[in-house]
């Protein structure tokens, strides 16, 4: 239902909105102080390479088909449709080697390019405009010094209305604040290092925190769990029930940087952000992610109960799990460190959406192979094996099971996994 | 006209145990390496996964992950005067296909040889006299000693976390382990396994008749493990599927759960699938490899030029393509003359089943790995005297039984019906209470003249190669060892307390229908003198300097032992001396 | 799949002797052995899919492995047809026809080589046809054979379990649990109330 009034009142708004706004918001931004670009600054270009790693550009710029670092094309997801990642190497026809810093800052802080044009937030520029002018500029540094690609890329593929850049004036009125960032200082230097970091650069409220209708960020659930791709990126405030509390900052640096802790192995699009971005980061950033996000808590909601071990759902869903599951993830849903997910501390089990475990239960999955981490064991589909009462037992069983609550996973929830996953598959 | 691909430092033949090694091996010294490997990739997720593995008649009685005799296979017969017929279907052995080699399917039973295994012919001629062995033998010493193997059979261990119980450390003889074996420098990486009752009570029976029993060494590991490399590994859970079949919960050593991880990210290393070498190319004088013409699976054949060519198929076809290379004389048993193919030898194995009241005792046999086991070692190779005997050779005995699948595992008590109601009867009261060791006697083969190796004149494979023909029968010796041997294991296993027991004692002939182990040896053997070995003490052909040939082809005899611990310590052995002594100054490690 | 309804009927009444039912266990019929052979000969292991079959196909010694130019599916088709031929003039019917101890002095002489059949070794069927009726007796249901598991039940094999640390050192103690297939098992379903 919420899915279908996206595609309907978001341009609606837009159009209304459209005649009052058009004037004001096609100014240009104002001319920003800084530190100037010195193209043979070395340690200048290095921290800007750093920093895109921490924010995980190659993700969305590398060219997909021939991994030109930077050079765009790959179709990004969003709710109201696809949008391809610009070329943002130096090449000045088709990357943006023709812009100045002014407008290179604008566009990662503000979502704009040069002459007005506005940018999707497919691009996640509500998050990086917190970043340091100072750290706009390195990045800008290290991207003028990769090779310029030659390439056109039509980032404009949404159907219309959408596709009228336009619309996105009234969504950036309504929903984009561009704070800069201002640190707390009653918090720690390293707090506040993991807070300009999480809501800035490294943008992990694109996916962990919910959007509303309108594919905005829902400020009052920040990284409190998001649908994103057919997957749920799962709550991680400080939360003990509902989110990571009860990992310790080694266990997240531990996963951010090797894709595995003593209980949760890294999958899907995390996998991804690991491989690319975290597992290059600095010990020290990792530690300052972990501890700004065990500092987060989560008010919305009571904890369920859990469900009795003699529910119907638990005793069929205890049979599957002991003679298919117990093999890797124990008897006592503790799994092996590094190897096999343990249920008790892994996120995804008690995420109150169970999508993500859904998807592998009904996919398999393959965990992230890293230098620190080599081995990369994966888990067999259970799509044909199981049906959708039986898939809807095993994974109650295990949200309820070891002293977890959540609620439970009905056939309706699997069957439907069934068929969003078979329509993202054809694509 | 095959075209030629971009030359590499390294051409490994074959990704199973010994080529994983040496590539890892040799991309750590900074050489690039490609491994070209006949057969799929094969991982746990999707060849082996634990929602359909437990398949005793895809993975056992159809072969699932084995070569297919279509692909290619050997020709078979008993004696020089018959003629040698295709092995049409597997039965005394299946050779494996794809990436992990034999290291997928196996049972992970981890031996190491005795020392006197490896100076075999000095050792009995010192003790019983030349005129005691059997003229026909043609055992020989290896060339190294288990000294020089010792801290390679212990990397080989740590890599794969084999879970044991240490019986000699550092001549230190320990209560619990194997009294017989060689010195090892420190323990076994992790505990030995849990094991099953009937496990137990033959160890009991067998400590009440003054033998020494000792878990078996297991690649099916007792606990989770870190390896050398980094790699982890889960803790076995006693399936019951494990021989024939690949591990689904990645806690049986294999090239997948202990090297491959590692190799795979390094960018110095990459290998082919499904890519089938059909010779190793040799320079115009016939000295020096210049790399492998390989065929993929379209059909289309292409020359990988290397530096240095690694030889790590299955034993069997690295002695193939030894003689489809020509490289090396070929062995003439007539005239006992050439190398390649000399010294071919498999295993002596038996079984006693037995039957026991079902009232008193309940094995479920269907709980077990591939390695689980209490054993003696009292009768294998020179533990014991000979002299009054007329045999030489043993082997180790013990309740291994891996398994109780059952369509082989449904045994019923001498004289009865092989159907009908009766027989169904026997079957519903004996199951949980019958042990069937399966390779419960196993026993040495020593070689002789005539068991040997050669190309077929008549049979070829879908590439119009000749099939290897294999010449091969028991020898008196071997059959009194087994006869020997079975009686002892009888002995235990009616004390166990078996109100039935039923020998099955190996005869002759050999027969090739019947399941006897995968352990094929020799036909390209190491030794010190280039007249009767292939190879030299670190495993380099001795025509060609720069071919390293792994494997049990390289073992002059077998031993009574399962292979794989040997073989895999041959091969950090052999990529040490490639690493310290042959990448420095290329060319004959040793002069005889 | 693959029998005719006449091949059809000589199996099933064989699996039936050879495997009888009984009071707590079906018979080799009820177990759907026949089914099972039906499917193995209509697939991979009745045309020989994967094993060498070139010629030239010479007659060796038995020790050598199965030589015969004919693969499983051509054989079971001979076999049949000439068993049927060899009951209808001994015994005055097919096989499928003939009383249960008729059927089973057949079998007993296939077994001991006394009956010869018309164009094919007779002993050497009857090998074939014992551990393919058994084959499909215990394997896994999914092969059309062990229906609902009662081979396993019979014995007591738990088929495709695969965790048993918490039992393997419960030495001489019965395992409880009841059998699952590759398919499942039927408390595997939640029982929805009605």
């Amino acid at each position: 239902m919420l899915r279908a009034l996206r595609h309907v009142v978001a341009p609606l708004v837009a159009f209304a909105l459209l005649a009052a706004l058009w004037i004001f918001w096609t100014h240009p931004g104002p001319a920003l102080a800084g530190t100037a670009l010195d193209s043979q600054n070395f340690a200048q270009i290095e921290r800007g390479r750093y920093l895109t790693i921490v924010g995980d550009c190659a993700s969305c710029h590398d060219d997909p088909k021939t991994k030109a670092p930077f050079a765009g094309g790959r179709p990004i997801e969003t709710p109201f449709g696809n949008v391809l990642a610009a070329n943002i190497t130096p090449d000045r026809e088709t990357g943006i080697g023709g812009w100045s810093d002014d407008e290179f800052v604008n566009s990662i802080r503000r979502g704009r390019s040069p002459h007005g044009k506005l940018l999707y937030p497919a691009m996640p520029y509500p998050h990086y405009a917190n970043i340091t002018k100072e750290d706009a500029l390195a990045i800008r540094a290290y991207l003028n010094s990769v090779q310029p690609v030659r390439k056109k890329v039509t980032s404009d593929q949404l159907p219309f209305p959408l596709n009228m850049r336009i619309a996105m004036a009234a969504w950036n009125a309504l929903f984009f604040q561009r704070d800069a960032f201002r640190p707390d200082l009653s918090q720690s230097a390293e707090w506040n290092r993991g807070a300009y970091l999480v809501q800035g650069l490294a943008h992990c409220g694109a996916c962990h925190t919910p959007k509303d209708i309108f594919g905005a960020d829902e400020r009052s659930a920040d990284l409190q769990g998001g649908e994103v791709q057919g997957w749920f990126a799962p709550n991680i405030t400080g939360d003990p029930s509902k989110g990571l509390g009860r990992w310790s900052v080694e266990d997240i640096v531990d996963y951010l940087k090797s894709g595995h802790n003593a209980a949760a192995d890294a999958t899907g699009p995390m996998a991804e952000e690991i491989g690319f971005s975290s597992t290059n980061m600095t010990d020290s950033d990792l530690k300052a992610i972990a501890t700004y996000l065990k500092s987060l808590s989560d008010r919305n909601g009571a904890s369920p109960a859990p469900i009795t071990a003699s529910d119907t759902r638990m005793t069929a869903g205890a049979s599957i799990f002991a003679a298919q599951c117990s093999a890797c993830h124990g008897s006592d849903g503790k799994g092996v460190p590094g190897l096999f997910p343990g249920f008790a501390l892994s996120l995804p089990p008690h995420a109150a959406d169970p999508t993500s475990l859904i998807r592998v239960a009904l996919e398999g999955a393959r965990t992230v192979s890293t230098a620190a981490e080599p081995t990369g064991p994966g888990m067999p589909s259970f799509a044909w094996k199981l049906g959708d009462a039986e898939i809807a037992a095993v994974l109650t069983y295990v949200r309820n099971s070891w002293g977890l609550a959540a609620p439970a996973v009905t056939a309706d929830e699997v069957a439907a996994a069934r068929r969003s996953l078979a329509e993202r598959a054809e694509h | 006209m095959p075209r030629k691909l971009p030359s590499k430092d390294v051409v490994v033949i074959g990704l199973g145990w010994t080529g994983s090694i040496v590539a890892h091996e040799l991309t750590d010294a900074g050489l690039e390496v490609i491994a070209i490997e006949r057969g799929p990739w094969r991982d746990a997720p999707t060849d082996f996964p634990i929602t359909y593995v437990q398949d005793e008649l895809r993975y056992r009685l159809r072969h699932e992950l084995f070569l297919r005799p279509a692909q290619t296979t050997f020709t078979f017969r008993n004696t020089m005067d018959q003629r040698a017929l295709p092995i049409r279907t597997w039965g005394a052995f299946m050779p494996p296909n794809g990436v992990g080699g034999g290291g997928v399917h196996w049972n992970a039973e981890t031996w190491r040889f005795l020392p006197s295994d490896f100076v075999l012919k000095t050792h009995l001629t010192e003790r019983y006299g030349a005129s005691f062995l059997p003229p026909d033998m043609t055992i020989q010493d290896w060339g190294v000693t288990y000294e020089d193997l010792e801290a390679h059979y212990d990397q080989f261990e740590y890599l794969c976390g084999t879970s044991g119980q240490a019986g000699n450390l550092k001549g230190q003889i320990l209560e619990g382990g194997n009294p017989f074996e060689g010195p090892r420098s420190r323990p076994y990486p992790t505990p030995p396994q849990a094991q099953g009752f009937s496990h137990t009570l033959f160890a009991k029976a067998a400590r009440d008749l003054g033998y020494k029993p000792f878990p078996q060494p297991s690649g099916n590991l007792s606990r989770p493990y870190v390896n050398s490399l980094g790699v982890r590994m889960g803790a076995c859970s006693y399936c019951g599927f494990c021989e024939w079949f690949g591990c689904a919960n990645y806690s049986k050593a294999s090239p997948q759960t202990t090297i491959l991880p590692v190799l795979l990210r390094k960018s110095n290393f990459v290998f082919r699938t499904n890519s089938e070498v059909m010779r190793i190319n040799l320079d115009a004088a016939g000295q020096r490899a210049t790399g492998v013409t390989f065929v993929d699976d379209s059909g289309e054949e292409w020359e990988q030029p290397a530096e240095l060519v690694i030889l790590s198929a299955y034993s069997m076809f690295n002695v193939q393509l030894l003689l489809l290379s020509k490289i090396g004389q070929p062995y003439d048993p007539v005239a006992n003359t050439g190398v390649i193919g000399r010294n071919f030898t498999h295993q002596t194995i038996s079984d006693v089943v037995g039957f026991f009241d079902k009232d008193k005792f309940n094995f479920n046999p269907f709980m077990a790995s591939g390695a689980i086991g209490m054993c003696i070692d009292e009768f294998n190779g020179d533990n014991f005297d000979h002299g009054p005997l007329g045999f030489v050779g043993g082997g180790y005995m013990g309740q291994v039984q891996t398994g109780g699948r059952p369509i082989e595992t449904t045994k019923v008590p001498p004289g009865t019906p092989r159907w009908g109601a009766e027989w169904k009867k026997a079957v519903r009261d004996n199951y949980l209470s019958t042990v069937v060791p399966g390779t419960g006697v196993h026993g040495s083969m020593y070689s002789y003249r005539d068991v040997y190796l050669d190309l077929d004149p008549t049979y070829r494979d879908r590439l119009g190669r000749p099939l290897m023909r294999m010449t091969i029968d028991f020898h008196e010796n071997e059959i009194k060892q087994n006869k020997f041997l079975t009686d002892k294991f009888a002995e235990i296993i009616k004390a166990m307390g078996a109100k039935q027991i039923e020998k099955q004692y190996r005869k002759a002939p050999y027969d090739i229908t019947k399941y006897q182990t995968t352990h094929l040896n020799g036909g390209a053997i190491m030794g010190t003198d280039p007249k009767t070995s292939a190879l030299n003490r670190y495993l380099q052909s001795w025509d060609v300097p720069n071919l390293f040939v792994m494997g049990a082809s390289s073992f002059p005899q077998n031993a009574g032992y399962n292979p794989t611990g040997t073989l895999s310590a041959l091969a950090f052995w052999a990529a040490d001396a490639i690493r310290s002594q042959y990448l420095k100054n290329p060319g004959p490690l040793v002069h005889a | 799949m693959f029998f005719t309804p006449a091949e059809a009927a000589a199996i099933e009444a064989a699996a039936d002797r050879l495997i009888p039912p009984d009071a707590t266990t079906a018979g080799g019929k009820d177990a759907g052995c026949a089914v099972y052979l039906d499917r193995q000969l209509a697939g991979s292991y009745g045309s020989r899919r994967g094993l060498y079959v070139s010629p030239p196909f010479l007659k060796g010694q038995k020790n050598q492995g199965p030589q015969d130019p004919d693969g499983p599916a051509a054989i079971y088709r001979k076999a049949l047809a000439a068993l049927d031929a060899y009951t209808r003039q001994r015994k005055g019917d097919i096989f499928a026809k003939l009383a249960p101890s008729d059927q089973d002095g057949i079998l007993h002489g296939l077994e001991r080589g006394d009956v010869n059949l018309e164009g094919v070794d007779g002993q050497s069927f009857f090998e074939t046809l014992l551990k393919n009726i058994q084959e499909g007796f215990f394997a896994d249901p999914i092969y059309g054979g062990n229906r609902d598991m009662c081979a396993w039940k019979m014995i007591g094999f738990p088929g495709a379990r695969y965790d048993y640390r918490e039992w393997i050192g419960r030495h001489n103690q019965r395992f409880p649990l009841g059998p699952v297939s590759i398919t499942g098992a039927p408390d595997w379903t939640p029982a929805t109330k009605t």
